[in-house]
């Protein structure tokens, strides 16, 4: 198999394994308990917490562990709004953010919030003056994502912190898709809450963090006991935070010189399949994007349709769009980007990683050139620039 | 229709989140589908081109109608894995009937034809029976205006 979907998800590094399975198996306590046992989980904990803010550049005080990024993001929004209610009851957000946003968005709507989706250029980025336009004295916080999932685009987040601060309203920044990619101390973001998740950099599924810049005004969501500074009732994960912290430590060390190698094989990726396909286009190449994405539309052929191919050749990639998962609506950040619904829906994400190879990539393009030629073959549309 | 595979043994009703999988069947009608193309100008007496609201898939169906059956059929896609199995799938159902059996295809019969394909995918075989009967439509048409 060659796996060439890393932004969904990433396998778990050996490293990460290592330092976690002693609290699998003879580290098992509960890290509230009073005993020696209890104390030796929390340590862990704390150890963890204090690592991670130091690759942050932040106090260890300002991170709450989580289960996932969509929990945090959650966290963030829903935390954010119910403590600033009486302050007012505007939200900002982006057409293109990840559904843990958008949806939690549409939510708040449900209870009265009043939302607006800032558009983006047709290269796919969030634009300062947009966001300057519709700022206004109800507005109480701002949520944009780092880097896009789909398309890899990176956005003006420290330029939006900077405004928001300004204005002194609460901003948030889901960087789910940017530790390991972008040399970045969290902290130099400039926001006051940000999201990383464990799984898409090599840790363990089920982990995430929320950076809350303190003295930021939080309300729990979830209710019950007095972990995580009182913001996220529940028992900790002890083996996850540790592997996250561990995952997170090989993120920095190693963020260089693998954004430089993961960028060479996607630029080459894409210079070739542009030169060995007729009707492809890149989608966001024009913007500033994380080294390791490419969103790529192919004209008259449908993306699950290639995605299968590709599957069937042995090679994960995946669709833009949700259409496999019961939802027809072609992507809607490719939508936002003036791209139009039948070419959205023939667009496809390939996102590199630590195990892809130059042979990888040589594989993926023939087999990428092969299924996009059969489906041209069988399509009932034509212009795909070859003549029939 | 339950489809299985050997990694989800659950019925889809039973299912926490998305999934997707084709059967067998499904990825052979896929990978290799029948009647793929177009007829020959003189063996055109029906055609259509059809569009698929709910999702954009696209697809356009000629047949050839000789003695009151339907001799040759052909399909063109622009759609998913499910659009494409399943028209390639109606074809051969539809292939040497007579225009009144022809007619009374359902996208019932396609998909056990196909031995089930997954929940979501169910209106990708409407599509190919409405073009079917949208090609039948025209041939009758035709003949009608012939006469």
């Amino acid at each position: 198999m060659i796996y060439l979907d890393y932004n969904a998800t990433t396998p778990l590094h050996p490293r990460v394994l290592e330092v976690m399975l002693p609290f699998l198996q003879e580290k098992w306590g509960n890290p509230s308990s009073p005993y020696r046992f209890g104390n030796e989980a929390r340590g862990a904990i704390e150890r963890s917490r204090k690592r991670i803010a130091g690759y942050f550049g932040c106090k260890p005080c300002e991170l709450v562990f989580c289960s996932s990024g969509t929990e945090a993001d959650n966290l963030a929004l829903r935390g954010v709004v119910h403590a600033l209610k009486g302050k007012g009851n505007h939200i900002i957000t982006s057409v293109i953010e990840h559904h843990a946003v958008l949806n939690t968005c549409k939510a708040l709507e449900g209870e009265g919030f009043r939302v607006t989706y800032l558009p983006v250029t047709d290269n796919g980025v969030v634009e300062v003056a947009e966001l300057e336009k519709v700022l206004d004295d109800e507005t109480i916080l701002v949520s944009v994502m780092h880097a896009n999932n789909e398309t890899g685009v990176v956005q003006p987040v420290e330029d939006i912190a900077a405004l928001t601060r300004e204005h002194g309203i609460i901003f948030h920044v889901d960087a789910v898709q940017t530790i390991g990619k972008l040399p970045r101390r969290i902290a130099e973001l400039g926001a006051d809450l940000i999201t990383i998740s464990g799984h898409k950099f090599y840790g363990p599924k089920g982990t995430a963090a929320l950076y809350v810049r303190q003295g930021v005004p939080l309300g729990a969501v979830t209710t019950g006991g007095r972990q995580e500074h009182n913001l996220r009732a529940g028992t900790e994960n002890v083996a996850g935070i540790v592997g996250f912290a561990e995952a997170v430590s090989l993120a920095f060390e190693s963020v260089e010189a693998e954004g430089q190698r993961l960028r060479e094989l996607r630029d080459r990726f894409e210079k070739q399949i542009l030169a060995l396909v007729p009707g492809v286009r890149i989608n966001g190449a024009q913007a500033s994007r994380v080294p390791n994405t490419s969103n790529m539309t192919f004209a008259s052929v449908d993306g699950e349709s290639i995605v299968l191919g590709m599957d069937l050749n042995g090679i994960c990639i995946s669709t833009g769009s949700a259409c496999s998962t019961g939802d027809p609506e072609p992507s809607h950040v490719l939508r936002a980007m003036g791209i139009s619904a039948r070419e959205a829906q023939g667009s496809v994400r390939i996102s590199l990683g630590r195990s892809t190879q130059e042979t990888d990539i040589e594989a993926a393009l023939m087999a990428l050139k092969a299924v996009v030629e059969r489906l041209r073959g069988i399509s009932s549309i034509d212009g795909n620039g070859q003549s029939r | 229709m339950t489809v299985k595979n050997d990694n989800i043994n659950v019925d889809p009703g039973e299912l926490s989140g998305p999934v997707l999988y084709y059967n067998e069947i499904v990825i052979d009608h896929f990978l290799n589908p029948r009647n793929v193309g177009e007829l020959e100008p003189d063996e055109k007496d029906g055609f259509c081109l059809v569009g698929d609201p709910f999702c954009g898939d696209q697809m356009k169906l000629w047949i050839s109608v000789r003695s009151g059956r339907i001799a040759k059929i052909a399909f063109k896609s622009f759609g998913c894995p499910g659009a494409i199995a399943t028209s390639s799938m109606l074809t051969t159902l539809a292939e040497g009937k007579t225009i009144e059996q022809a007619k009374l295809i359902s996208d019932d019969d396609v998909i056990e034809a196909l031995g089930g394909i997954p929940e979501n995918k169910r209106h990708c075989s409407l599509l190919g029976v409405r073009a079917l009967l949208a090609a039948i439509c025209d041939y009758e048409q035709r003949r009608t205006e012939q006469e």
